[in-house]
């Protein structure tokens, strides 16, 4: 119950805020200086580094797409000049530019809802299995997790290889089924098809031990209570479960948003550092337009572009992260 | 009563484990197969109706790989690249985590909301303005200015994570040692520090596996001479097309050293988490 009341107003951290001022409030005027400064002495390294190697680069990559910035402009031979609004007018104008977001967001949707249906599926069916079945999905789950993106991507590679893959070779055995040679990444949704397949492998993990965790602290006799009311088990889930959870699960979502737009590697390294136009993803087509074609305005234009594509859902995380942190 | 009870979710587990099962082999198989692949001989991995069990072991796969290209090379500037970003990581992160932790200063808010902001801007948008400000500060191709990139994803996982161990440990205990006498340095050094200490280690295997898997960056700032280990692993492929085999014995030798890190610190980083997610 006191979950549920953390989820529903933003109400909650405001009178959690109001002490701190009030703290040095008390005992200003004798050491102002001294206790003022402590923290931010702590903090200054810190945020000299981000300012310097983050916050210095997000200004840069403002201004660059406002600018000409090419070949001549990185060997210094030309100076940068400002372009107004014409890198975005290019960009937007470009029906490549727009079926790439189309994708981008078909993908990245695809790869959440796959993310986080089959993670709370995992989730509550090791609710249901014995302690040995749950230690043995849970060791493959973190072994999973573990595994370094590039290394995944490249056993992928392999696994749906056209000749030797073991992919079309299973596939194959199923009676009137012949796969062997067929290639996966000729058409852009089944080549796709195949990295939302990694993508989601990859993020599985990560959904159901954090969901595991959160159904642990799930009160029993809540669910107890609802069964003696009548409900079932999808009305034990809809009206129970799920509203408890719905901090973790927001959490989840938004940081699944977050990391699946920003899906890159995963095309690259699986389209051996040139993925084909219908791979494009808004990531890989910033990249391509900045050092393949060598044009840095319009790749830092797409990449403001992500950036501003992302604020609503990042602003959502936030809210959910800053209720969280205010907890304590 | 008891016999009643135990029987009947016995019975309907026998599915639910079943399907478990089945859950386990699915998502277990990219791993096995990787092992599997790498330690089978080579022209066992280019049958067209594979064997799904081990056909034999042999080390030559992971001979090839080596002979392939240098490989300790770029092992080795991971490992520099990596430790290095963790060990100035942890020291300013703990002093920045203990700044927003314990202490109520005007712009603490803000200072919050900023690094977990900073967390979300995607890594790829910012490799154009990073790529073009390591070139003028004549950083390009050099580990120092790899170093300094990846503190920016680093430092804030860093800083976020030890607050989230910080918070757990009650004030009460280092205001009772200042009453005892101790300074405020002292009371976090004697106190504070050795609680820490275990979150510290877990936040730190945490970035390191971070920072060894990192790829786009690595790719970009470095030359081909200079590559790091993901990046060896990501150009095996150009290079030598469909030799598959020493392919997975690289992508072995690289994985189960961090797997095995990750198994060991998985459960502390998980509890730091999602402390405080559900409870109210």
């Amino acid at each position: 119950m006191s979950a549920a009341d953390t989820t529903t107003p933003a109400k909650v951290p405001p009178p959690r805020q109001a002490p701190p001022p009030a703290a040095p409030h008390a005992s200003r005027r004798p050491r102002t200086a001294n206790g003022a400064a402590v923290p931010w002495l702590l903090l200054a390294p810190c945020l000299l580094v981000l300012v310097a190697v983050m916050g210095y680069p997000l200004v840069r990559l403002v201004t660059l797409s406002f600018q000409t910035f090419g070949q001549p402009q990185l060997w210094g031979f030309k100076p940068a000049e400002w372009a107004g609004f014409d890198n975005f007018k290019t960009v937007l104008s470009d029906s490549e530019f727009w079926s790439v977001v189309v994708r981008t967001i078909v993908f990245a949707v695809g790869c959440v809802v796959f993310t986080m249906v089959v993670g709370m599926a995992i989730a509550l069916l090791l609710q249901k299995v014995s302690g040995w079945v749950k230690t043995l999905i849970n060791i493959v789950l973190i072994a999973s997790w573990g595994m370094p993106v590039i290394v995944a991507t490249t056993v992928f590679k392999w696994l749906f290889d056209s000749d030797y893959g073991v992919f079309n070779a299973l596939l194959s055995r199923l009676p009137g089924v012949d796969m062997i040679g067929h290639n996966w990444f000729a058409s852009g949704p089944e080549g796709l098809a195949v990295i939302m397949l990694l993508v989601v492998w990859g993020a599985v993990p990560f959904v159901v031990i954090t969901l595991s965790a959160g159904l642990t602290q799930v009160p029993k006799e809540l669910e107890e209570a609802a069964r003696l009311d009548g409900a079932g088990a999808w009305g034990v889930f809809r009206y129970v479960t799920l509203p408890i959870l719905k901090p973790i699960v927001v959490m989840l979502t938004t940081l699944s948003v977050i990391w699946d737009m920003g899906v890159f590697p995963q095309v690259f390294v699986m389209r051996g550092g040139h993925p084909e136009p219908e791979f494009q993803l808004l990531n890989t087509y910033s990249y391509d337009r900045a050092f393949v074609v060598n044009d840095y305005a319009q790749g830092s234009a797409i990449a403001l572009i992500t950036v501003l594509l992302l604020l609503g859902v990042v602003a959502v995380y936030m809210r959910q992260m800053l209720k969280i942190g205010e907890v304590e | 009563m008891s016999a009643v009870d135990t029987r009947a979710p016995r019975k309907s587990r026998f599915g639910w484990n079943i399907l478990g099962l089945l859950v386990f082999v699915i998502a277990g198989f990219p791993l096995y197969w990787m092992l599997d692949t790498a330690f089978k001989p080579a022209k066992d991995a280019i049958d067209p109706n594979p064997s799904l069990l081990p056909t034999g072991i042999t080390l030559d796969n992971f001979r090839r790989a080596l002979d392939i290209a240098d490989f300790w090379g770029p092992v080795g500037r991971s490992l520099i690249v990596s430790v290095a970003v963790v060990l100035i990581g942890i020291v300013v992160g703990t002093l920045a985590a203990l700044a927003i932790s314990r202490f109520a200063f005007r712009g603490r808010k803000i200072v919050i909301v900023g690094i977990l902001a900073v967390q979300m801007v995607p890594l790829v948008a910012m490799i154009i303005p990073v790529f073009l400000l390591l070139n003028d500060l004549h950083q390009y191709d050099k580990l120092t200015g790899l170093i300094l990139t990846y503190l920016t994803f680093i430092l804030p996982f860093t800083v976020w994570t030890l607050r989230g161990f910080i918070v757990n440990i009650p004030k009460e205990l280092e205001e009772a040692a200042m009453v005892d006498g101790c300074s405020r340095t002292g009371a976090f050094l004697r106190v504070v520090f050795p609680l820490l200490a275990p979150g510290m280690v877990a936040t730190s295997v945490y970035g390191f596996i971070q920072a060894w898997n990192e790829y786009l960056y690595a790719l970009m700032l470095l030359s081909q001479e200079h590559q790091t280990a993901t990046v060896w692993l990501g150009n095996f492929t150009t290079k030598h097309g469909t030799e598959y085999a020493p392919m997975m014995a690289g992508a072995t030798m690289m994985a189960v050293p961090i797997v095995v890190l990750f198994l060991l610190v998985q459960r502390k980083m998980a509890a730091g988490l999602t402390a405080g997610a559900v409870k109210g």
